[in-house]
Order: structure tokens, then C-alpha cells, then sequence
């Protein structure tokens, strides 16, 4: 007597360990609880009801650098920043993924002079950049559904 | 208690400390005293403690680079600390300015007269350089500790990033400082 005569038609999905390991993945993305300046402001109206990032298994930040996959730099770094922005990602447990929000944090934006890093890929790794001064909402979410897919393209060969 | 009458703050400082004043100014209603390094703290005290001026309020302390420019008579040396003082009982305002040498940027300093003035001259130290004499605690106050040089000074570098187009893009890239995992 099989499974299936006991518990009924289950209906069987095939599916590659990859695959399953990345949906999840993707499920649960949780994000750091970190805004540096103005683009902070839209990445909580993004996690409000309007936009609510929980429809994409974000619904909360985790407040500690240990417990999440995804950093969002919303703002620009300034030098003396810069630092704690490193210890933070190197804090974060693997896998990990970096969005670096807004013109300021890609490239410096306006702030072109000596207190601000001209972009946060000079200190962190970034995987998707949401151009913007703020990005919308929407743009921001964008941005994830874009890191979404890049994860869901992951190989066994490329996990951390 | 009957308040005394306001005195003339120039007059009365160079009565009392002839040697101190330079010279002074007035320009649409402020009066600017510049007085000589070696009496500023006996100066400001003058102001404060005096009936007739009380200038018991400090406001600000500000500093300027007159950097490119050479020196003047009006204005000998390259470095200018400001103190702008305020006086609570007659609702006036002064300012006491004193000149920086370049080659030794230190004035006295007047923590021991306003001990609000701590941090404005922590400041003044952090992001022009100039040193104050007998201040308590002297560190940078908002750049981090390993900062290099003074930014507010008129000849440190602006920015260090060229602002990318799509005709130099290459070019910038291929010189960031990319970060590693």
C-alpha cells in the first residue's frame, strides 16, 4: 500500500533542489532594518499598507544585522559611516544581498564632495542598483522583483 | 533694582584695555570689535562682567579663510575666529574678532569664561584647524578621529570624484575602487 492510496491524490511536483532552496530564498527575503537619510522615508512607505512589502514574504525588518538577508542602503554613506556600513554587512550570516537605493548611494548623487563615499560599491559588494532621487516606491520594488530573479537564476556552484 | 544705563561697548573697551582694541566697525548695525590675540579672554570677560554692557549671552563662534587673497591692513593675517556675543538685559548684539596667524594657528581659549564654547571650538579646530589654547577636551568633533586635514579651509580639495557622463563613464569605472566580498 502506497502513500497514495492512503492519504489520497497528493498530486507530485518534480522540482530540482536548486530551484526549491531559491523559491524559498525568494520567499523570505528579509531586509536590515537600516535608512541612512531621505530614501529611508520611501523605503518605509514601501513596507506600509499602500505598497505593503509583505506581499513578497518581506514583512519585516530584522532590527539585527544576524538575522537578515538583505541590506538596503536608502542614503547616502558618509565617510565616517562608511565603516559601520562594512561591519554591518560583514555581521550578516550568508546568503546576502545588497540593493544600493537611490543616486546617493550608487554614485554619490549631488553630494560630490569629501564627507560622502561616491557610492557604497566601494565599500560593500552591491547586487542591484534603484536609481532615483528617491526612487518611488514602485521602483524600489522593482528593484527586488529584479534581485528576485537573479536569486531564482543562482546555481548550486554559486552558493555561498 | 534699577538696571544701569547702556554704555558704548567700543568706548568703554578701549578706556579699559587700550591695548587690546585694533580697530573697530560698524556696517549696517553691527558693531565689529577686532581685538589683539594676547587680550581676547580679558576682552570678552570685559564685555560680560561690565554694568552698562553685559554681554552675557554667547551665541556663536564662527571662523573664516581668507585664503587667496593677501593680507590688508584691515586684515593682517590669513586665519579670523568671530565671537558673537549677545546681551540678554539690552537686547544687542557684538562681534569681537581676532586675526590667525597661518604658519600658528592657536588662539586662547574662552572655556573658562562660556563653558558652551567648548564644543564651538571644538568645531572651529575640526574643520579649519586653528587651535585654542587651554581648552579642555581638543578632539574632532564631527569628522571621524583618522580624518586628514581640515575641509573648511579654503585649500583643501572639494570633492574626489569626477561626475560621470556617458562619454567618460569607461574611463571612471575602470578607476573606482570597487569593494570585494
Amino acid at each position: 500500500m502506497g502513500v497514495s492510496a492512503k492519504l489520497g491524490n497528493l498530486g507530485v511536483v518534480t522540482t530540482t533542489l536548486e530551484q526549491a532552496v531559491n523559491w524559498g530564498r525568494t520567499g523570505a527575503m528579509w531586509p536590515l532594518l537600516f535608512g541612512l537619510a531621505c530614501c529611508a522615508i520611501e523605503m518605509m512607505a514601501t513596507q506600509a499598507s499602500d505598497y505593503d512589502l509583505s506581499r513578497f514574504g518581506m514583512e519585516l525588518n530584522r532590527a539585527s544585522p544576524r538575522q537578515s538577508d538583505l541590506m538596503i542602503v536608502a542614503g547616502r554613506v558618509t565617510r565616517k559611516m562608511a565603516p559601520v556600513v562594512r561591519q554591518l554587512y560583514d555581521q550578516m550570516a550568508d546568503p546576502k544581498w545588497v540593493i544600493s537605493m537611490g543616486d546617493c548611494a550608487s554614485c554619490g548623487g549631488v553630494y560630490n564632495n569629501y564627507a560622502v563615499v561616491q557610492g557604497v560599491d566601494e565599500i560593500i559588494p552591491v547586487d542591484v542598483y534603484v536609481a532615483g532621487c528617491p526612487p518611488r516606491p514602485e521602483q524600489l520594488i522593482h528593484g527586488i522583483m529584479t534581485l528576485h530573479e537573479r536569486v531564482k537564476g543562482e546555481r548550486i556552484s554559486q552558493w555561498a | 533694582m534699577r538696571i544701569p544705563e547702556a554704555k558704548d561697548p567700543v568706548a568703554a573697551l578701549r578706556t579699559a584695555l587700550p591695548e587690546a582694541v585694533l580697530y573697530a566697525k560698524d556696517f549696517r548695525g553691527e558693531t565689529t570689535i577686532v581685538v589683539h590675540p594676547q587680550h581676547l579672554v580679558a576682552a570678552l570677560q570685559f564685555l560680560r562682567d561690565t554694568p552698562g554692557l553685559v554681554y552675557n549671552f554667547l551665541s556663536d563662534i564662527s571662523s573664516v579663510d581668507y585664503y587667496p587673497e593677501p593680507p590688508t591692513e584691515q586684515r593682517p593675517e590669513r586665519f579670523a575666529v568671530s565671537y558673537h556675543l549677545l546681551s540678554m538685559l539690552y537686547k544687542r548684539r557684538i562681534r569681537v574678532k581676532v586675526f590667525v596667524a597661518e604658519d600658528e594657528p592657536e588662539v586662547d581659549s574662552i572655556t573658562s569664561l562660556w563653558p558652551a564654547a567648548n564644543w564651538l571650538e571644538r568645531e572651529i579646530y575640526d574643520m579649519m584647524g586653528i587651535r585654542f589654547r587651554g581648552h579642555p577636551d581638543l578632539r574632532r568633533v564631527l569628522l571621524a578621529e583618522d580624518w586628514d586635514g581640515h575641509p573648511l579651509r579654503r585649500d583643501y580639495p572639494l570633492g574626489y570624484e569626477q561626475v560621470q557622463f556617458s562619454f567618460n563613464v569607461e574611463e571612471i569605472i575602470k578607476h573606482k575602487p570597487l569593494a570585494e566580498e
